[in-house]
């Protein structure tokens, strides 16, 4: 009786533990961007006070005012970012996609000499980080009067999704049997009919996932843009956010503001599809 | 009329091959070859100007290069255990969660979420000595009465960068491990259970062999990574104070772009590179050898 009792306080013990564990790793998680979300909303006056006002007096929607009215402190032109960043990680993503789909097919499908050397090699030019190639694509870039345009961002981010887009659609390929798509042949299909009615739809999951992956980078890369774009025309919103510092000051509210307009509609989108995220890492990336 | 016929298998890779030969591979001989000459961003016709290995034999004997060099080193190493060990922990944490498992793996996935701009810009402010969130609650706790100076001691500003660099990354591990958690298969757990194991022993000797290949998987995304290093820390610190902070990258940023020696930081660009180089081919190595272990195929 007296272990079985032990065995359950141990019990009870444990899942407390557990409960308190994640609990603490949840907030430190969620704390420093809840920070940010808080900071938002409260005057420049607030957030800056020493001693430290811990419950806010006054919550205020001044910071978005500014930002979206383009006034205030250097009138920043966020919707025009905004505009830009969306136009750049959508297209980017969806070019980055189609090349992935048809790479990743060929990766799965076809037999060929060289094959593993070319799939090292496609993945090896993601091991050259954005701050090393912006120097010579700077210069590239300049001599074909690309610089500070759409199409050379997109182009730019095409090519830094690429291949991990090809090797997560890979996976999912092979995940999908090959004699799918040999009786919808005999029934009549031609190839590229069995890849859309047949093998797109079971490796859409896998293909969603890439996607996110491919959208959150485009959307969030900095190193790059900010070299490669200049004005207005092009500047994306990481690269905005530099435009609420001056030399000596920063102006926090503000900036804060932006952050929360570009956490947004990366958190619905993963909000949406996190399941099918979690279902194409298992798939595409580890088992392929 | 003969038309060239390419294989199939080419058509379909042929755009992938031109897009990255156009972005990646044309920019890297480009700099490849001015890493060999004495090439300044001001003066253009310097990229003519051919010095040979000199820029090589410069790095080489440079020691704010191999300071910068070892600390990217270090930095990885830490960073790397350190969220792979946290990650893990969170997995099998949220993995236990019976209710409410869809909202805390958003919650989870959170800072993957952040421009690792932002996420610099975040704990610049976290971390700053007078109005920052952490001297402000250890000052309030009564903890300490001075200001801690997270970013301007050296020592301090490497913690403060690891710090942020795990925060925004343990989510990657904890995902792809809870990936693998999910994909266990039950039956040998079940076996374990059956022959007397211990929860320690079962999760020792049937789950974690299992879950290696998902941590190789995430530890060769992050290594290519190190990049990102590059934005956090330049934004927190800018490779300060007294470049007790400066990786790799934030050293070849400001050769290149400060003092406008493209030749010099090109040539300190393409060690960087074979050094990710390295750490990517050793991962996916032990991927590999992880995989076959387990009878995953290749």
């Amino acid at each position: 009786m007296a272990s079985n009792a032990s065995h359950r306080a141990r019990k009870r013990a444990l899942s407390a533990a557990h409960f308190i564990g994640l609990f603490l790793a949840m907030s430190l998680i969620c704390l420093p961007g809840l920070w940010i979300v808080l900071n938002s909303f409260r005057p420049t006056v607030e957030i800056m006070a020493k001693p430290p006002v811990w419950i806010p007096n006054s919550l205020n929607l001044d910071h978005y005012r500014a930002m979206f009215g383009g006034v205030g402190e250097g009138g920043v032109p966020v919707l025009t970012y905004f505009r830009n960043s969306l136009i750049i990680s959508v297209t980017s993503t969806l070019v980055a996609l189609l090349v992935g789909m048809a790479g990743g097919y060929a990766f799965a499908r076809y037999r060929f000499k060289g094959k593993a050397a070319l799939f090292v090699g496609l993945m090896a030019t993601r091991a050259v980080p954005g701050v090393a190639l912006s120097l010579p694509l700077f210069i590239i870039m300049a001599r074909a009067g690309i610089i500070d345009t759409h199409f050379g961002l997109i182009l730019t981010y095409v090519a830094l999704n690429v291949p991990f887009t090809v090797w997560l659609i890979d996976g999912f390929f092979r995940q999908v049997p090959r004699e799918l798509a040999e009786a919808a042949e005999i029934d009549g299909c031609t190839r590229w009919q069995a890849f859309w009615r047949v093998e797109f739809p079971v490796a859409r999951a896998g293909i969603a996932s890439a996607g996110i992956f491919a959208f959150l980078t485009s959307w969030n890369e900095y190193a790059l843009a900010s070299q490669l774009t200049r004005s207005v025309n092009s500047k994306t919103m990481p690269v905005g956010l530099l435009d609420f510092t001056s030399q000596f000051t920063l102006n926090w509210g503000g900036m804060c503001a932006l952050a929360v307009l570009m956490i947004i509609p990366a958190l619905v989108l993963t909000f949406l599809v996190q399941k099918h995220l979690i279902a194409g890492l298992t798939f595409g990336g580890v088992k392929g | 009329m003969t038309r060239l016929r390419l294989p199939p298998w080419l058509v379909l890779l042929l755009p992938a091959i031109i897009i990255l030969a156009a972005v990646v591979l044309v920019p890297l001989v480009l700099s490849f070859y001015s890493s060999f000459t004495a090439y300044q961003l001001t003066r253009p016709e310097t990229l003519w100007k051919w010095i040979g290995t000199f820029n090589y034999r410069k790095a080489a004997g440079d020691a704010n290069f191999w300071w910068a060099f070892g600390r990217t080193v270090l930095l990885l190493t830490i960073a790397l255990n350190l969220e792979m060990l946290l990650g893990l922990g969170l997995a099998v944490m949220v993995s236990k969660v019976t209710t409410g498992q869809r909202l805390l793996r958003t919650a989870m996935m959170f800072p993957m979420m952040f421009s690792p701009v932002l996420v610099g810009f975040q704990f610049k402010f976290i971390f700053n000595d007078n109005v920052g969130l952490v001297n402000n609650a250890l000052q309030s706790l009564g903890l300490t009465d001075v200001a801690i100076p997270w970013l301007v001691d050296g020592h301090l500003a490497l913690f403060s960068i690891i710090f942020a660099e795990i925060w925004t990354s343990t989510s990657v591990f904890a995902i792809l491990i809870l990936a693998g958690l999910y994909a266990i298969p039950q039956d040998p757990v079940e076996a374990a259970k059956v022959d007397g194991c211990t929860p320690w022993q079962s999760f020792r000797f049937v789950t974690l062999p299992f879950l290696m290949p998902f941590i190789y998987i995430a530890m060769a995304i992050r290594s290519l990574d190190v990049a990102r290093a590059y934005d956090i820390v330049q934004i927190m610190t800018n490779g300060g104070p007294a470049r007790r902070t400066e990786l790799l990258w934030t050293l070849i940023g400001r050769t290149a772009y400060v003092d406008a020696r493209m030749g010099y930081a090109n040539a300190m660009g393409y060690i960087a590179i074979l050094l990710s180089i390295f750490f990517t081919i050793y991962f996916f190595r032990k991927l590999t050898a992880a995989r076959s272990e387990l009878g995953m195929g290749v």
